[in-house]
């Protein structure tokens, strides 16, 4: 059945076909209709909703629940994922699986309601201290919102991890049509769990290791995990890539207007393709370097001061010429706009090298 | 005479294997209060036989190695944040026994919040509070209880009321909220108050076995090597310089269990809202042209107005139609401070593929329910496309020979329907006659879908219904 409705909620939706029965939140704006959904849903299914006094109670209630061997989430936007930095961190120390909802608007402070995509550093590149890494998912249609809530729930629970869900508020206030799905995978058991009952009394959750030794083989061991998910969990879309002589490169939302140029400048003969990381970390590294070696130059498109182009510059090494086109503040580039570039960029080095 | 019991509970650990080193002797300096009060806690642990259900959320501070000591369940919060870690605990084991157990930098400084909200929600956990007045780990800082008057190392010239504020008081403070079942505070001075102690530690465990709300106990407890004064001179110190600022009393004592917080109900586990289905790889495009039944293949319509003239809601009606036509949509709003008293616009797409952008640049058609829209969007409607303005608010349209232009004094037929609520209705209605992009009654479906009460429905009909006729005559006038 399709249902008609805003990315926010289909995350709401996803999480609960998932399992998640406990959501800690505080309202920001554009993310705040995901706990409204929360609080509206989870009593039907036996879940709980608190209303958190603020984004660093919110993570650490996400803790208590994680540790208790539960499925449970947050969401927020920028100033909001900026507090929850810390928990997060201790999450991934503590090997607590958990959902983080990032529905990013135009900073950095206050900075205004607008569509931005300018947490990529602090999401994809782990906010908060010391050595971990969060996977990172990046949904693009209202679809997306539900099924990638659900896949971060799984891959959570697969890797012990927190993972964060990166949106943003063209994603959240949207509507599209969306069918709810399932889990892919049945919620795994949680032995290390500690939920006051026997078999898990000597159990313990923490993030601390005081001997250095014991601390670098935990480090070791977080990064075993990392190269697993590097290896299993890369997910990308390509749009026309077959004969691309042009690449551009978007993630989120701008890949809609990415999608939209491709469509405008291959109808004025422009070979472009659309290669869009669905997963930011793990980054789809290798694809990108083929995809590298076959187009004459990349065009990066983000809502934002170019930080995803930091990524795309890493894995093409050079081997290609890579352009960065962005817009901050709320501010939306047209998708002939990004059509043009793309064209102009087609003249300049396809001409050349042919 | 009581005395601390010397044979370890079962709740302790024989031998701290966890702690590495000596496993024999806990890491707390000579004097400290730490170890009695651990002590009391397992003690009062092994009497209840909550052993195997009990889970200790730790502090960071001295005692954050408490799961060296304690074999229970055990979870190391973050500086400050046990509360807020033992709600999300309690509230997802409700039959687990959950207490925190956090010193006065963790607990009044920098989880002042914290305390703050679990308190007021009347969470069912317990909460003991080791009030030394500094912060012992980290080598003898100032804490938010620190006495007047006491030199640490950061107020070397001593605590002053003008530099550093006086000492906060947890119990009293805690005491002016209303979600709070059971407060008291108690010190580690001599015997008979090492009783009272062990009695409330009792007490506090027990309310939460009995269902009786948050407890919360503060003891005043010595730090000799953050004092800097002898471990036998400590107890006396307490006395002398905490007692007096910090009233060893009962503030709070009732009982809550009419009014306990819920946690996850396993047994209502099993209901989803929506049917799940399972997942569906693309979108059931429609075949051939048959969908909708006008000439819009794809249509980008931008609505905009004032924020309360119901112009979002027009377009999620219209979308809602849409989609069950079976077309490909994505609706747009402009959100944020703006719906309050501003402009308020969305985009609207509808198309038989998927659509790539959700924004309208160059929109196909523009319904404008005032004048500001007309000089916001006006002039970027495609060539061929519609402008259909809403008469009774815009008195000035653009002078274009290529764009289709119909005025609809929306306002004064609803009006006379009765509903001048309805203007945004009568617009989708002319928009539906002059476009035929979606069959009213696809709308109207949705509207009884989403249990839109009879009369509503009816009234909207009648709105659509007479936006269709005043669509007619404007084009025929
Ligand atoms: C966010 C953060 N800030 C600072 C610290 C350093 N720190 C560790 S323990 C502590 C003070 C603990 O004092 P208290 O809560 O009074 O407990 P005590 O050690 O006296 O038992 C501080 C500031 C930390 N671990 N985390
Ligand atoms: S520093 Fe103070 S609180 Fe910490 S163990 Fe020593 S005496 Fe106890």
């Amino acid at each position: 059945m399709r249902l008609l409705m805003k990315g926010n909620e289909a995350v709401m939706h996803g999480a609960i076909a998932a399992g998640c029965r406990a959501f800690f939140g505080y309202p920001i704006t554009p993310a705040s209709e995901i706990a409204e959904m929360a609080s509206l849903l989870l009593p039907d299914v036996g879940g709980v909703f608190i209303p958190a006094e603020s984004e660093i109670a919110a993570i650490q209630m996400l803790f208590g629940a994680s540790s208790a061997g539960v499925r449970a989430m947050t969401a927020s936007s920028g100033p909001g994922i900026s507090l929850m930095q810390e928990g997060i961190s201790y999450m991934a120390g503590a090997l607590l699986p958990g959902v983080i909802v990032d529905v990013q608007r135009a900073g950095p402070g206050l900075g205004n309601l607008g569509v931005e995509q300018g947490d990529y550093h602090q999401v994809v590149k782990a906010g908060g201290h010391g050595c971990y890494k969060t996977p990172v998912f990046a949904p693009n249609s209202v679809q997306e919102m539900c099924d990638l809530t659900i896949h971060a729930f799984d891959v959570a629970d697969r890797y012990r991890t927190p993972v964060m869900v990166l949106a943003d508020g063209a994603l959240g206030q949207m509507m599209e049509p969306v069918t709810i799905t399932t889990s892919a995978a049945p919620e795994p058991e949680k032995p290390w769990a500690v939920t006051g009952t026997a078999q898990t009394r000597q159990n313990l959750i923490t993030s601390i290791l005081l001997e250095h030794e014991k601390q670098e083989m935990h480090i070791t061991g977080l990064e075993r995990t990392y190269a697993e998910i590097e290896k299993n969990e890369v997910r990308w879309e390509e749009v026309r890539t077959e004969d691309a002589e042009i690449l551009i490169v978007a993630f989120g939302i701008s890949s809609r207007i990415a999608r939209a140029a491709v469509a405008m400048a291959r109808a004025g003969g422009v070979r472009v393709g659309l290669l869009r990381p669905i997963s930011l970390f793990p980054f789809p590294a290798r694809r990108l370097r083929q995809l590298a070696g076959k187009v004459y130059a990349i065009l990066v498109l983000e809502l934002n001061n170019g930080q995803m182009v930091d990524d795309v510059r890493l894995h093409v090494a050079g081997i290609t010429p890579v352009e960065l086109m962005r817009r901050t503040g709320g501010m939306m580039p047209a998708a002939e706009e990004v059509a043009e570039a793309l064209r102009k960029m087609e003249k300049e080095c396809v001409g050349n090298q042919a | 005479m009581w005395e601390i019991k010397h044979s370890r509970s079962a709740s302790f650990y024989d031998r701290f294997e966890r702690k590495g080193g000596n496993t024999e002797i806990t890491h707390y300096c000579p004097g400290c209060g730490h170890g009695v009060m651990q002590k009391l806690i397992a003690e009062a642990i092994d009497d209840f036989g909550i052993q195997d259900r009990a889970i200790l959320v730790g502090p960071v501070g001295c005692s954050i190695f408490m799961y060296y000591y304690l074999d229970v369940g055990n979870i190391s919060a973050s500086h400050g944040r046990a509360p807020a870690v033992a709600t999300g605990v309690k509230r997802a084991r409700p039959e687990a026994v959950v207490f925190c157990y956090q010193g006065d930098g963790d607990l009044a400084a920098i989880g002042g919040n914290e305390i703050l909200h679990a308190a007021n929600r009347g969470e069912s956990i317990t909460v003991f509070f080791i009030n030394n007045g500094i912060y012992g780990m980290t080598g003898g800082q100032m804490a938010p209880t620190t006495p007047l008057g006491q030199r640490t190392t950061t107020s070397p010239r001593g605590r002053s009321f003008e530099v550093e504020g006086p000492p906060m008081r947890m119990c009293e403070l805690l005491a002016t909220l209303d979600g709070p079942a059971y407060i008291e505070r108690v010190a580690l001075t001599n015997a008979r108050q090492n009783m009272r102690a062990r009695k409330a530690v009792r007490k506090a465990l027990r309310n939460q076995v009995e269902g009786r709300g948050f407890s919360f106990v503060e003891i005043l407890s010595p730090c000799p090597s953050g004092w800097k004064v002898p471990p036998e001179e400590a107890n006396r110190w307490v006395e002398k310089y905490m007692v007096p600022v910090f009233p060893l009393q009962v503030f709070r004592d009732l009982d809550h269990s009419d009014r306990l917080p819920k946690g996850i109900d396993v047994s209502k586990g099993g209901g989803i809202p929506f049917a799940a289905d399972p997942p569906v790889p693309a979108a059931e495009a429609p075949e051939g042209g048959s969908v909708a039944r006008g000439t819009i293949g794809e249509e980008a319509l931008t609505l905009s107005g004032f924020g309360g003239q119901g112009v979002l809601f027009a377009g999620m009606a219209l979308a809602e139609g849409a989609m069950r036509e079976g077309l490909e949509v994505t609706w747009i709003p402009s959100y944020g401070p703006e719906m309050r008293g501003g402009t308020a616009h969305c985009h609207l797409r509808l198309s038989r593929q998927p659509i790539a952008s959700p924004w309208i640049s160059r929109p196909t058609s523009l319904i404008a329910f005032n004048q500001p829209s007309i000089g916001k969007f006006a002039h970027a409607i495609q060539p061929g496309g519609l402008l259909l303005a809403n008469a009774s608010m815009v008195k000035e349209v653009p002078d274009r020979k290529d764009i289709r232009i119909v005025r609809i004094p929306s306002y004064e037929i609803a009006s006379e329907l009765g509903s001048a609520k309805s203007t945004n209705m009568v617009m989708l209605g002319a928009y539906l006659e002059l476009t035929g992009a979606v069959d009213q009654e696809s709308i109207l479906a949705a509207f009884v879908e989403k249990g839109t009460r009879p009369g509503m429905l009816e009234s909207n009909r009648r709105a659509i219904e007479a936006g269709r006729r005043a669509a007619v005559e404007a084009e025929q006038a």
